[in-house]
C-alpha cells in the first residue's frame, strides 16, 4: 500500500470509508431510538445493552469514536489543502451555476454536525461515563427511557438538535452517494445508490428530529 | 452591442494584478469570445495601451489552448464548447463581463490572461503513454480485438483537450477530471495494461506534487468540460488506483 498514507486518492477515500461507516452506525443509532417513541421498554432494554455490553463498551465504542476523529481530522486536512489549491481567488466564481450549495459546503454543514456531536456527547456519553465511572451508580436498566425525554425538555436543546439534523441530511445528501464514487463505484447501480442516498439522508436525520420534537412535546409527568 | 468588460490585468508572473474596466462597442452577436477580445485589443493598440494577453491557438476547439473563467464560469455560460466557440450572441447588451485567467495555484498567470498549464503537461509525461517497439517490429494496434463499448470509452476520454477549465471550475482546483481521462483511455485498452500500475500511481503522484487540489466530487468539472468527460473517469482513475495499490 505504498502511495496510500500521501496520496490525495488515498485521503479522500480513508474519507469515504470513514464516512460510510458513520451512516452504517447512524441507522442502527435510529433503529434503537425510535423505539423510544413506540416501545419504551424496548428502548430501555437496547439501551442498557448497549452501555453494558463489553464487546460495545470495549471494541464498538472506541472503534466510533476512532471513526469519528478520523473523518473530521481528515475533513479539515482536506478542506485546507482545498483552499490553498486555489491560491490567488476569483474576482467573480459562479459556483452555483455547475454544482450544488451541498456539496460545495460540506464543510459547512459538517462543521455544524461536528459541533453538534460536541453538545450530544455531553448530553449523552459524558453523563454516562460520570454515572458508571466516577459516581459507580448502580446498574438501572429502567433509567435511559426517562433520561432521553427529559434531555428535550428545553425548547432551546430540542431546536438545536433539529436544526442540526437538518444539517446532517445535507451532508449527507451528497456524502454518501460521493463516498461510492470515490470507492471507484459508478456504474449501472449508481442511480440507485443515488436514490438510497436521497431516502436514507432526508429520513434518518428527519426522524431523529421527529424523535427529538415527539419528546419535547410528551414530557413524562410525575 | 455594447459593453462593458472588466478584465485581470498582470504585467508578469511576480507582478500584482487587478481587475481593469475597458468599455466596448460595435460588438456582433456572430463574433466568438475572441474576437470581441481581437476587437478590444485593436482599440487599445491604436491607442497606444498594451493589449490584453490570452491564449489562443486552433479557434476551433480542438487544441485546448484557449481558457478565461467568463463571469464566474471557465469557458463562459455556455456548454461544451472552449472559448474560441463562444458567440456573443450569449450575451445581451449592456452587459458586465468579467474576464479572469483560470485559478490555481498549478496554473500561475504568466501575463494577464495566460496561466502557465505545464503542470498537465508534466502528468502526462509522468504515464500518460503506452511504450511502443518502434524498431520496425510495431504490431498494428488494430490487430487486436477491442469491444466497441471500452474502444467508444476509451475513446470518448482521450477527447480531453487539456485545457484546465476542470481545474478552474472545481471548487478545490483539483485536476481530476483531467488525470482520469489520462489514466481511462488506455487503461480500457489492451495496449494499456502492461504499466497500468505503474502508469496510474506515477500520474497521481505527479498530480498531487503540482499542488493541485482533493476532488469532493462536485460534479462542477464535468458540466463545464467543454469535451464532456465524464465523472465515470474518475471513479476508474480511483479504482486503478486501489488497484494498483492493493496489487503493490
Amino acid at each position: 500500500m505504498s502511495g496510500i498514507p500521501s496520496s490525495s486518492i488515498a485521503r479522500k477515500i480513508i474519507m469515504a470509508l470513514s464516512g460510510l461507516f458513520l451512516v452504517v452506525f447512524l441507522g442502527q443509532h435510529f433503529v434503537i431510538n425510535i423505539t423510544s417513541v413506540i416501545a419504551p421498554d424496548t428502548f430501555n432494554t437496547w439501551s442498557h445493552f448497549m452501555g453494558y455490553n463489553p464487546l460495545v463498551q470495549y471494541a464498538l465504542q472506541p472503534v466510533l469514536i476512532g471513526g469519528v476523529i478520523v473523518h473530521f481530522v481528515m475533513g479539515f486536512v482536506l478542506e485546507i489543502q482545498n483552499r490553498k489549491a486555489r491560491g490567488v481567488r476569483y474576482f467573480k466564481y459562479n459556483g452555483g451555476a455547475n454544482a450544488s450549495w451541498i456539496s460545495r459546503n460540506m464543510i459547512i454543514s459538517g462543521a455544524t454536525v461536528l459541533a453538534f456531536l460536541f453538545v450530544h456527547m455531553y448530553d449523552f456519553w459524558f453523563h454516562e461515563m460520570v454515572y458508571k465511572y466516577v459516581e459507580f451508580s448502580p446498574e438501572d436498566p429502567t433509567r435511559y427511557y426517562t433520561e432521553t425525554v427529559e434531555k428535550f425538555h428545553s425548547p432551546i436543546k430540542t431546536g438545536l438538535y433539529v436544526i442540526s439534523f437538518v444539517l446532517l441530511a445535507l451532508h449527507l445528501l451528497h456524502g454518501f452517494a460521493s463516498s461510492f464514487q470515490t470507492m471507484g463505484v459508478n456504474n449501472k447501480y449508481s442511480a440507485a445508490i443515488k436514490t438510497f442516498t436521497k431516502v436514507y439522508a432526508i429520513v434518518i436525520p428527519l426522524g431523529f428530529a421527529f424523535i427529538a420534537i415527539y419528546h419535547h412535546l410528551n414530557p413524562i409527568t410525575q | 452591442m455594447k459593453l462593458t468588460l472588466k478584465i485581470w490585468r498582470q504585467d508578469s508572473a511576480n507582478s500584482k494584478g487587478k481587475m481593469q474596466t475597458y468599455p466596448i462597442d460595435g460588438i456582433e452577436g456572430d463574433m466568438s469570445f475572441l474576437e470581441m477580445l481581437d476587437v478590444l485589443n485593436e482599440g487599445l493598440i491604436n491607442k497606444g495601451e498594451t493589449p490584453v494577453e490570452f491564449d489562443h491557438d486552433c479557434r476551433e476547439g480542438i487544441c485546448g489552448s484557449c481558457s478565461l473563467q467568463i463571469n464566474g464560469e471557465p469557458h463562459g455560460p455556455d456548454r461544451m464548447v472552449t472559448t474560441c466557440q463562444l458567440h456573443m450572441r450569449s450575451f445581451k447588451d449592456g452587459d458586465t463581463i468579467t474576464i479572469e485567467p483560470f485559478r490555481a495555484k498549478a496554473f500561475p498567470v504568466i501575463k494577464d490572461l495566460i496561466v502557465d498549464r505545464s503542470a498537465f503537461d508534466r502528468i502526462q509525461q509522468s504515464g500518460g503513454y503506452v511504450s511502443v517497439n518502434t524498431s520496425g517490429n510495431t504490431l498494428d494496434a488494430n490487430a487486436i480485438p477491442i469491444n466497441k463499448q471500452d474502444a467508444d470509452s476509451a475513446f470518448a476520454a482521450a477527447a480531453c483537450i487539456g485545457c484546465g477549465a476542470c481545474v478552474a471550475a472545481c471548487k478545490n482546483a483539483s485536476a481530476m477530471l483531467f488525470t482520469s481521462a489520462k489514466v481511462s483511455q488506455y487503461a480500457l485498452l489492451p495496449q494499456g495494461q502492461v504499466e497500468a500500475t505503474e502508469r496510474v500511481e506515477n500520474m497521481v503522484r505527479q498530480m498531487d506534487l503540482e499542488g493541485f487540489g482533493n476532488c469532493t466530487n462536485t460534479g462542477a468539472c464535468e458540466i463545464e468540460c467543454p469535451k464532456g468527460i465524464s465523472l465515470e473517469n474518475i471513479a476508474r482513475l480511483n479504482r486503478e488506483f486501489l488497484s494498483a495499490n492493493i496489487k503493490g
